[in-house]
């Protein structure tokens, strides 16, 4: 437990009065929770209310009963195709996740047990590899992807999704590899095995922690990517969600169809806001061992 | 066997492990920069059939006269340098908030990190409904206020429309910093603090000779990382403004998707990306070097 002493009371100030350290955090606190979670809120509201109650001056935020609907989403799935969208989005993300684990893992052993010539280097350039933003890749991707005719094609999307993950993936696991006491494997050698077997027998199955906070973190990344979706898929079957709910508000020029776009955002995020809520520590404890991106 | 044989027999199985991460990493890293680089000495767009013809230094000499190349970076110096700046205040401040001790400080963490693990593209829709003129809430709050008279065209009006991608990255990524910045205040021992209280430090005080100094890796990595993301910053503005109104909030990920997609100018694209690059690196290496020197200093 931590107070810092910006807020916290110093144990001399003797406690008179109002509580101004409590006051100040908990304002602070208040501060925090409206900050982060008042743009999504309101866009929760909007997409359950009636068009009639969206376009209605001054704004509605408390409506009553008559002034909500499910019309929006039911929307989304029977005119436009969501849940094609969702499922492409989940398929891209899940199969780049694992790939990632299963490319990342073994480098990020080899760099955190293995003495190997170069080690720093290459641990540099994954560092600094997670600070180029996709625009730089775009334009040679996209050649790749009309050289190889995988436009519209998954693999188009999978193969830089993993790639973007790899640098996350090998830093968060490689500083994972160096806390696991290494008697285990000098004994697994003992045993006869190879470093493959005792990779695959023993070190593994410890590390199913780690590789659970690493594939969420690829997991998040990858369905929220927006320009190689928007560039390399085309097809409307073959779309992603962050791209189909932003050219949902581009269909239209004079009617912008608001309440649709809100409930296509909730749908959207929604995987994310559970991922969010159940492994709120995993995230955390993971972006910070790998401190990378924003 | 011989130690040799085993040394030789680890790094072999140590570059197996390592080489497919690192073809990918090749493919999709490497292979698009240096793709770039040499495209950018071509000319290839509408007027060669799309097809790459030597041109030498064109490109650049081009970029040079281009006022919406200029524009573009002016633009995306103006919106990284203060996304930074709140960025870093907000995330400090939120940072030292949530780690107090409070009840339901784990719930107050988790809606933390919410906005940063949303997607952006839609987020920027969600601002884009807040910052509507007619139907949009930040209008109807200030109005109610009294702080407006008239309803704001946020996102019509060159300035305003900056303020408003400026406001939208800050909500989506403060929390990113907050994360970092939080990391780095747990790992402050709580007997420093007691031990500068006893000998009479005020709480600014100790703010400003503990808390920052120990936290101070932590605000280079975040800041550092913010830079990048902010410098490259493509779906936020895409999706909220497009780059509008005439070209305000157009940062250079923006102008170069539009050189390479719209005008179908991919040589130029080429230079445009090779030139944010080097501009990127260079960035980073001086403030790398920068600060190496301070800490050299301090020590």
């Amino acid at each position: 437990m931590t107070t810092v002493p910006q807020t916290a009371a110093s144990p001399q100030t003797p406690d008179r009065g109002i509580p101004w350290g409590r006051v100040l955090l908990w304002l602070a606190i208040a501060f925090t929770v409206i900050f982060s979670l008042a743009p999504v809120l309101w866009q929760v509201l909007t997409s359950f209310k009636t068009n009639a109650a969206i376009t209605q001056a001054p704004v509605v935020y408390l409506p009553g009963f008559d002034q909500l609907t499910l019309t929006h989403y039911v929307d989304l799935f029977r005119l436009n195709q969501f849940h094609v969208y969702m499922l492409n989005s989940a398929l891209v993300a899940i199969v780049s996740t694992v790939l990632c684990l299963a490319l990342g893992s073994p480098a990020a052993y080899a760099l955190a047990r293995l003495r190997i010539p170069g080690e720093q280097a290459i641990l540099a350039i994954v560092l600094v590899v997670t600070l180029f933003p996709y625009i730089l890749l775009f334009l040679g991707l996209l050649e790749l992807v009309r050289a190889f005719g995988l436009a519209n094609n998954y693999l188009a999307l999978i193969v830089p999704y993993t790639a973007i993950n790899l640098p996350l993936t090998i830093l968060v696991m490689r500083s994972f590899f160096q806390q696991l006491p290494k008697d285990l494997e000098d004994s697994a050698r003992v045993d006869g095995y190879n470093t493959v077997q005792m990779l695959w027998r023993i070190v593994l199955p410890m590390t199913l922690p780690a590789l659970v906070t690493t594939g969420i973190l690829a997991f998040i990344f990858a369905w929220n990517e927006y320009l190689f979706a928007l560039t390399f898929m085309t097809r409307e079957s073959m779309k992603t969600i962050p791209v189909a709910a932003a050219q949902l508000g581009g269909t239209t020029l004079f009617e912008v169809p608001y309440g649709p776009l809100a409930a296509a955002t909730v749908v959207g995020t929604l995987p994310l806001v559970l991922l969010v809520l159940f492994f709120q520590r995993r995230i955390v404890q993971g972006l910070t061992s790998g401190s990378v991106k924003g | 066997m011989s130690k040799d044989y085993i040394r030789q027999r680890e790094q072999r199985t140590g570059w197996l492990l390592m080489l497919p991460a690192l073809l990918v990493l090749l493919l999709v890293y490497a292979f698009p920069i240096l793709r770039a680089f040499w495209l950018s000495f071509f000319t290839e767009n509408l007027s060669t059939n799309l097809e790459p013809v030597f041109s030498g230094l064109d490109n650049y000499e081009l970029m040079v006269g281009d006022g919406r190349f200029w524009q573009s970076m002016r633009n995306t110096a103006v919106f990284t340098l203060f996304t930074l700046v709140f960025e870093l205040g907000l995330g400090l401040i939120i940072a030292l908030t949530l780690d107090q001790a409070f009840r339901g400080r784990g719930l107050a963490r988790t809606i933390a990190i919410l906005p940063w693990a949303l997607p952006t593209a839609l987020i920027a829709l969600a601002w884009r409904w807040i910052f509507n003129t007619e139907f949009g809430v930040w209008n109807d709050m200030l109005m109610r206020l009294h702080l407006i008279g008239n309803p704001v065209n946020w996102l019509g009006e060159p300035f305003w429309a900056m303020v408003a991608v400026i406001a939208a990255d800050v909500w989506k990524t403060t929390s990113f910093v907050a994360i970092l910045l939080l990391a780095g205040l747990q790992s402050i021992s709580q007997d420093l603090y007691e031990a500068h209280a006893l000998d009479g430090a005020s709480p600014w005080q100790s703010f400003r000779q503990i808390t920052l100094p120990l936290i101070a890796p932590q605000i280079v990595i975040a800041m550092l990382f913010r830079f990048a993301q902010s410098f490259g910053i493509f779906d936020l503005i895409q999706v909220m403004t497009g780059g509008g109104p005439g070209g305000a909030t157009e940062t250079v990920s923006i102008y170069i998707y539009a050189a390479v997609m719209r005008y179908l100018d991919f040589g130029y694209g080429a230079a445009l990306v090779t030139v944010t690059f080097l501009v990127l690196v260079a960035v980073v290496a001086v403030s790398w070097l920068y600060i190496s020197r301070l800490r050299a200093k301090t020590e």
